[in-house]
């Protein structure tokens, strides 16, 4: 335009430091946009704790609630249930509960539960997401001899404990998972919350 | 000498011209050097039609076009969905912020002369731009559902039903629905969301691919392409980038405070932005004792109202906003800015402005006998200001000019004596006197006296 | 800077006005304060206690408002939820519509957004209208919605007044600023309340009702305050930048 000197170090300083202040900017406006794809006030409260009351639960009897819109089973298991997971443990993959992501810190004992009667899982299969069957009876016939009661997923076989222990040589690899819970009381327990402090 | 680029965008040069484009809309397209803050509302409008297809897509997530739904859904965006309440109203306020926006950049037009010869089309696809927007923003307010919403679009639709013959059908049908109901909401939320976001967006490719075909008017009105240097490059012109893109960054960050202001401190503003009435849910049984349409819409309400006949009151409303499509061959003064033109258009103009301004405040008020005199003396200005503007565009004889001056005169006399009513026969004939007063200062005027000469235009921009 | 001046005098003059419709009686004012929080604290409690029996305010969440107004879960728990609500819940009520239709003549609205559509003053003056009304099926009336449905709830605290017999000043109340000192009413029956602690308690549940009207708006200023300033900072960085760009410019 003109014979006029530019002073280009100058003018790129300023370019630059409004662009970064700009970019800046930018960046943060993008966060409320992206917030709103997050759970709504309403999606997580539809996924708050649930109470459940298990007085009326029998041995060897399931209930099933809905906690954050998936099934979660809870079984009131017999003595000898509890007797018979000695029976499993050198049949399933992880008996020590070493893979930490499938309960809270309190469910890593043999019947991965806080109280030996009371078991609390996720009905969700750990291969692909089917819901498993409770199979609670001792060697019936499609499930062979040494079936003493636990879990089988129909869509591909995999089988699990009455603790949720997955068996070896199933398509799952991983236990079922524990969710956090813990008791009101001697017979109201909460799904979806740790006792304070036992996190 | 483009050639030369390799790299990556030297690859997808070859394959796609996207150099060329880059310097033929922005490093290379000269725009005139003396743009004043009139023209940061082109660059404005663009950034507020991105604003409000972000949030507008944002919002759909969670809104429900559904009439059961539809009021829950957005104040579950108000409150159960994070942040949703700051993505609803930079809708809402963008919604008026647009308007705004197109009014200021429509005035600039009509200040500078950006509609005159050879920029006709880019005035016309403007135009349809503004005629989408007023689709969208109708449909758009429907979706919340809220008692103005609701009797608002029963009150739109119904003007459809004053068409002869096939009014009543025709409101049938775009209802889809006897009145409006969860039918109507549906259509309107497809309407708002795809069909008239596609139509406006291929508008505003062409208003600025049309811009940028025969260069942009300036406050000067002076085609720069008329005075080039050797290499062809217009002497009064500045490549659009950098300048310009570091003026209107200036503008938009100024703009994005006063929205700021809006969303932040006052998302209503007063009941204008966002109607209280609105936050109560549509019900079809009960009408609410006052219903305003938005403020962006008030000017052609009013002029809808000023005619009691509601056909031709639809037609009169219709033909004010269709009137100035034909402004290019309305006004064939070859002077196209207002610092050249006679201190009589000044004058016009300036009418014209208060006229729409107190047409959109009637439109808000409650209908009284004054308010509807004047609504209807305004609407006359309203249509005056074109009228008297064919006249005087290119200078008469003063016989001329008073022959249309009596016809005009004669012709609203003749109305008032028609339409006369008794009660209102004081107020008739004593606002009788703001449209003859009108056409006397400007017929008249320009008969007897040299304001309506227009001085001359410089040959080059000034400043 | 003076093009930017008139460009905030057009939005001035835009937000300049309200259109709430004023209804019947007196329009009396109230200064609302929605970060009054020990206000909205006991606004809350007055809102659970008298009016969720009836209105529900169902798009307001009870753990968003324990959140917003400092009220712990438990306090929350133990004195302003029925048993058997869930803490995220809305604030629901078991009444349904026909019962209300059958009960009331309408059913009771939702009080969520009412205070955006009605407005504070309005909903004020209204729980400050209630007066004897022999003719009326309910025995009282209101003034500023003749004929309302809703019994006055809370007449145990205002006692019940009766329209003041006409004098001279009656005219008084017109000049929309009505203060008691102009007011139409004059109590028959004292209630628990001073006329004094009856205005506090209903400024405390006006402002609760302006704060549920939008949360967002305990927050949303300081946010905007944030954003202004940040604008006003990249506007000096843009503004020199433009400025060093058009010295090229003659």
């Amino acid at each position: 335009m003109s014979e006029h000197v530019v002073d280009t170090g100058r003018r790129k300083m300023l370019t630059v430091s409004a662009s970064v202040v700009g970019a800046l900017g930018a960046a943060v406006a993008v966060v409320p946009f992206v917030s709103t794809m997050s759970p709504s006030a309403r999606a997580l409260a539809s996924g708050a704790p649930v109470e459940v009351d298990v007085s009326k639960l029998e041995p060897g009897q399931k209930i099933q609630v809905e906690w954050r819109r998936k099934p979660v089973w809870i079984v009131r298991r017999s003595e000898e249930m509890v007797s018979l997971l000695n029976s499993t443990e050198e049949r399933v993959r992880d008996p020590n509960s070493d893979e930490l992501a499938q309960q809270p810190e309190f469910a890593r004992n043999q019947e991965r539960s806080l109280r030996p009667e009371v078991l609390v899982l996720v009905g969700i299969c750990t291969h692909l997401g089917c819901s498993p069957t409770f199979r609670p009876e001792l060697a019936p016939a499609d499930l062979g001899p040494d079936w003493v009661g636990g879990f089988y997923c129909p869509c591909h076989g995999s089988s699990f404990d009455m603790a949720g222990r997955v068996y070896k040589n199933v398509p799952a690899n991983k236990n079922l998972e524990v969710p956090p819970y813990k008791f009101l009381s001697d017979n109201v327990l909460v799904v979806g919350e740790l006792d304070e402090g036992a996190a | 000498m483009t050639n030369k680029v390799g790299g990556i965008i030297g690859w997808v040069d070859s394959r796609l011209p996207v150099i060329e484009f880059w310097e033929a809309h922005l490093s290379k397209y000269y725009a005139p050097k003396n743009f004043n803050f009139w023209y940061f509302f082109g660059s404005l409008a663009l950034l507020i039609l991105v604003l409000q297809i972000v949030t507008g897509i944002f919002l759909t997530m969670h809104y429900k076009p559904d009439a059961e739904l539809a009021f829950a859904s957005v104040e579950y965006i108000m409150r159960d969905v994070n942040w949703g309440w700051l993505v609803r109203y930079m809708h809402s306020t963008g919604a008026s912020a647009f308007f705004i926006v197109i009014y200021l950049h429509m005035l600039r037009g009509l200040m500078y002369g950006s509609f005159k010869q050879p920029r006709e089309l880019i005035w016309l696809f403007g135009m349809m731009i503004y005629m989408c927007l007023m689709a969208e923003a109708f449909m758009g307010y429907l979706l919340p559902w809220g008692q103005m919403s609701y009797w608002g679009a029963q009150v739109i639709v119904n003007l459809f039903g004053t068409i002869p013959v096939i009014g009543d059908d025709l409101a049938l049908w775009i209802r889809g629905d006897f009145v409006v109901s969860d039918a109507t909401l549906n259509r309107f939320f497809a309407l708002h969301v795809i069909a008239v976001p596609i139509v406006l967006l291929g508008l505003v490719v062409a208003h600025i691919a049309a811009l940028h075909t025969v260069g942009s008017n300036n406050p000067d009105g002076v085609e720069i392409k008329k005075n080039k240097d050797a290499d062809g490059v217009p002497l009064d012109g500045i490549p659009f980038h950098p300048y310009y893109t570091v003026k209107d960054i200036v503008g938009t960050v100024v703009f994005l405070f006063i929205f700021a202001l809006v969303v932040f401190f006052a998302p209503e503003m007063g009941g204008y932005f966002l109607e209280h009435a609105n936050f109560e849910p549509a019900n079809p049984l009960a009408t609410p004792e006052h219903i305003a349409p938005v403020w962006y819409f008030t000017p052609f309400y009013t002029v809808l109202r000023a005619i009691p006949n509601p056909f031709w009151g639809v037609v009169a409303m219709g033909a004010a906003v269709f009137i100035l499509f034909l402004l290019p061959w309305i006004d064939k003064n070859v002077v196209k800015s207002i610092r050249y033109r006679s201190a009589l258009y000044k004058v016009n103009l300036f009418v014209f402005l208060i006229a729409f301004v107190w047409l959109g405040y009637y439109g808000v008020q409650a209908v009284t006998p004054t308010a509807s005199q004047m609504a209807l003396r305004l609407s006359e200005l309203y249509f005056l200001f074109f009228a008297v503007l064919a006249i005087y565009s290119t200078r008469r004889s003063a016989g001329y000019y008073i022959m249309w001056f009596i016809i005009f005169v004669g012709l609203i006399t003749l109305y008032d004596v028609f339409r006369n009513n008794p009660e209102i026969a004081e107020l008739t004939w004593k606002t009788w006197i703001i449209p003859v007063a009108y056409l006397f200062v400007t017929l008249i005027g320009a008969a007897f006296t040299n304001l309506d000469q227009d001085k001359p235009v410089p040959e080059r921009v000034t400043s | 800077m003076k093009n930017i001046c008139k460009l905030i005098c057009v939005v001035a003059l835009v937000s300049s006005s309200s259109g709430w419709a004023a209804g019947g009686g007196p329009l009396f004012e109230m200064h609302v304060d929605v970060h009054h929080q020990k206000s909205l604290q006991r606004g809350a409690k007055t809102f659970v206690n008298y009016c969720l029996s009836c209105h529900s305010a169902s798009f307001s969440r009870y753990n968003r408002v324990a959140a917003d107004l400092g009220i712990s879960e438990k306090n929350m728990r133990e004195n302003m939820m029925f048993t058997g609500r869930k803490f995220g819940d809305t604030m629901t009520v078991a009444l349904t519509v026909d019962q209300g239709k059958e009960w009331f003549g309408a059913p009771p609205p939702d009080l969520s957004v009412k205070a955006r559509s009605r407005g504070a003053n309005w909903i004020y003056s209204y729980l400050k209208s209630f007066y004897i009304d022999e003719s009326a099926i309910r025995g009282v009336n209101n003034l500023q919605f003749p004929g309302t449905s809703m019994p006055h709830v809370l007449w145990e605290y205002q006692g019940l007044q009766k329209l003041a017999a006409k004098d001279d000043h009656h005219d008084a109340h017109d000049d929309g600023h009505g203060n008691s000192h102009a007011s139409p009413f004059e109590i028959e029956v004292p209630g628990k309340l001073t006329p004094k602690g009856y205005d506090a308690m209903i400024v405390d549940l006006v402002n609760f009702l302006v704060y549920m009207g939008e949360p967002a708006q305990l927050k949303r200023q300081g946010i905007g305050v944030a954003v202004l300033f940040f604008l006003a900072f990249l506007g000096v960085f843009v503004y020199f930048m433009k400025r060093d760009y058009w010295k090229d410019i003659h």
